[in-house]
């Protein structure tokens, strides 16, 4: 199956099998764009590469690399784990960064005020060893233990 | 609940009014979020899409803004019901090919649309009349910190909301405005004004998004980008973006009719011409004939014309709607017939374009300088 797109005054040509025009919905009035089947396969290929011929699967949903190959998408939010590393070259060529700038869950943005807090306890701390100030190193570790453990149940929650 | 009964009447949909309307028929912003604990939808098996949508449709469904909301399992929606979704842009294509384990909850003013296992588990869109981004971003962000609280969002602190396609992960936003460019298009400079937007990052699309033509010279812009910029951050850049673009399309309308005003009357005059007289006329070309006297509205050949009439039309004559208004299955070619009756019938009070615009406002100082 030969397919010609034009967007934008450029005109693209792929060719398909049968198959791979049907997964893709070549066919489908529902529409598709070319584009998302050519990130798709640049994507699948540079997972393919990273995993030097072994076959990833994610331990979550049990997606492998040629799930992806056929769908352009992956097949549960543990996936970009699973897929990090391959996916780390794809993201940067679609978007302007590769780490999340602007809004933030609520429960995600007090996980990262204790963990900041956390940090800065720490530093407390040691600061505090080392001038051998043990009656405030004692406090610290109290205050740093109750941080780690509203961490941790909030994380759980 | 029937559709038909919740659907805003097109008349009234039509009549709707908001920021630089002439040229922005509609702004939208729309989120992708995902539940955690679930496979994407695409992946998903069917009992799991289920349980998806038992979860997050009552979570939605008790936002203060669904008060009195449209709440359907897509299963439980006929095909032309789901096609005049289409229509009237308040469900995606891919939406409307969907059945069982998806859902749509549609607020009464239609302003927030909530499409359930899509290609995400949860797209929510804001919609506003004219182009008012700001407010679509501000409602979607409301509704989305309420959800929040209720729903287990699937994030990760680098990467940001996790969504089943990687293009659109990290903001999960997708803001767009629907615009009308005939001006642009008869000027012959839509090409470059494309490119040069494309080259910014940003998409423009055909009138039912993805993959489409751009009907009726209906183009949709939206950002393509969502990862590694904030919301408000691409909200600004995408307004900015538009208002060259309103600029641009109302300098080709007045360069078009100083310098080819002929070659501008000759194309409403005739779209008016087929409109009023045809018996048989197919959807395609009665949107881009439509296209034509909306501008003929604007431009002042239709005095006493409201811009409305043309919107109303758009819809009506769309095949779900125009199928919508018989009750027994047409064939393309009766649509065309039926269409044809129609938009003649609508057109009966309408007379023809004038020569010349009524009254320009700069033939107006003229007139007073002399």
């Amino acid at each position: 199956m030969h397919l010609t797109q034009i967007a934008a005054d450029k005109m693209q040509k792929v060719d398909l099998c049968e198959e791979c025009a049907k997964t893709k919905g070549v066919n489908d009035p529902t529409g598709f764009s070319l584009a998302d089947l050519l990130l798709g396969l640049g994507a699948s290929q540079e997972i393919e590469q990273a995993g030097g011929g072994a076959e990833i699967k994610c331990s979550r949903c049990g997606f492998t690399q040629a799930d992806f190959k056929k769908a352009g998408r992956l097949g549960c939010p543990e996936c970009y784990k699973t897929f990090s590393e391959p996916l780390e070259g794809l993201l940067k060529t679609m978007h302007k960064g590769t780490r999340h700038i602007g809004k933030i869950p609520e429960s995600f943005r007090h996980n990262r005020d204790l963990s900041d807090r956390l940090k800065v306890l720490q530093k407390k701390l040691s600061k505090a060893i080392e001038n051998e100030d043990f009656e405030e190193a004692a406090n610290l570790r109290d205050e740093i233990k109750q941080t780690t453990a509203r961490l941790a149940s909030s994380a759980t929650a | 609940m029937d559709l038909h009964l919740f659907l805003i009447p097109p008349a009234d949909s039509a009549r709707r009014k908001g920021p630089y309307d002439r040229i922005v028929m509609s702004s939208r912003v729309r989120l992708a979020r995902n539940l955690k604990d679930a496979a994407f939808p695409g992946w998903a098996k069917k009992p799991e899409r289920v349980k998806v949508l038992e979860l997050i449709r009552p979570a939605i469904e008790t936002l203060p803004e669904m008060k009195d909301a449209y709440s359907e399992a897509m299963d439980s929606l006929s095909t032309l019901d789901k096609q005049i979704l289409v229509e009237r842009h308040l469900i995606s294509r891919e939406h409307a090919a969907k059945g069982a384990g998806s859902g749509l909850v549609l607020n009464r003013e239609e302003t927030l649309c909530c499409m359930i296992n899509e290609e995400d588990h949860l797209r929510m869109q804001a919609l506003r009349p004219g182009l008012q981004l700001k407010q679509a971003w501000n409602a979607i962000d409301q509704a989305d910190s309420a959800l929040e609280k209720k729903l287990d969002y699937a994030f990760s602190p680098d990467l940001g909301y996790l969504t089943a396609c990687p293009t659109n992960i990290g903001t999960g936003i997708r803001v767009s405005a629907m615009l009308h460019l005939p001006g642009l298009v008869l000027d012959e400079q839509i090409n470059p004004i494309i490119q040069s937007v494309n080259k910014l990052g940003l998409a423009v699309r055909g009138l039912y998004g993805e993959g489409t033509e751009a009907l009726g010279n209906v183009f949709q812009v939206s950002n393509q980008m969502t990862l590694g910029e904030a919301e408000a951050a691409i909200v600004e850049r995408l307004e900015k973006v538009l208002a060259q673009i309103i600029e641009h399309e109302e300098n080709s309308r007045a360069r078009l009719l100083e310098k080819k005003p002929k070659m501008v009357y000759n194309h409403i005059g005739r779209a008016y011409g087929v409109l009023a007289n045809a018996h048989s006329i197919s959807s395609k070309e009665t949107m881009n004939l439509l296209s034509l006297m909306r501008l003929g509205v604007d431009v002042g050949l239709f005095p006493g014309v409201e811009r409305s009439l043309v919107d109303e039309l758009f819809i009506l004559t769309q095949p779900a709607h125009l199928q919508k208004q018989h009750s027994e299955k047409l064939t393309a070619e009766e649509r065309d017939l039926l269409r044809a009756d129609m938009v003649r019938e609508r057109l009966r009070p309408v007379s023809r374009p004038l020569g010349k615009p009524s009254a320009p406002p700069s033939a107006e100082l003229d007139k007073a300088g002399k």
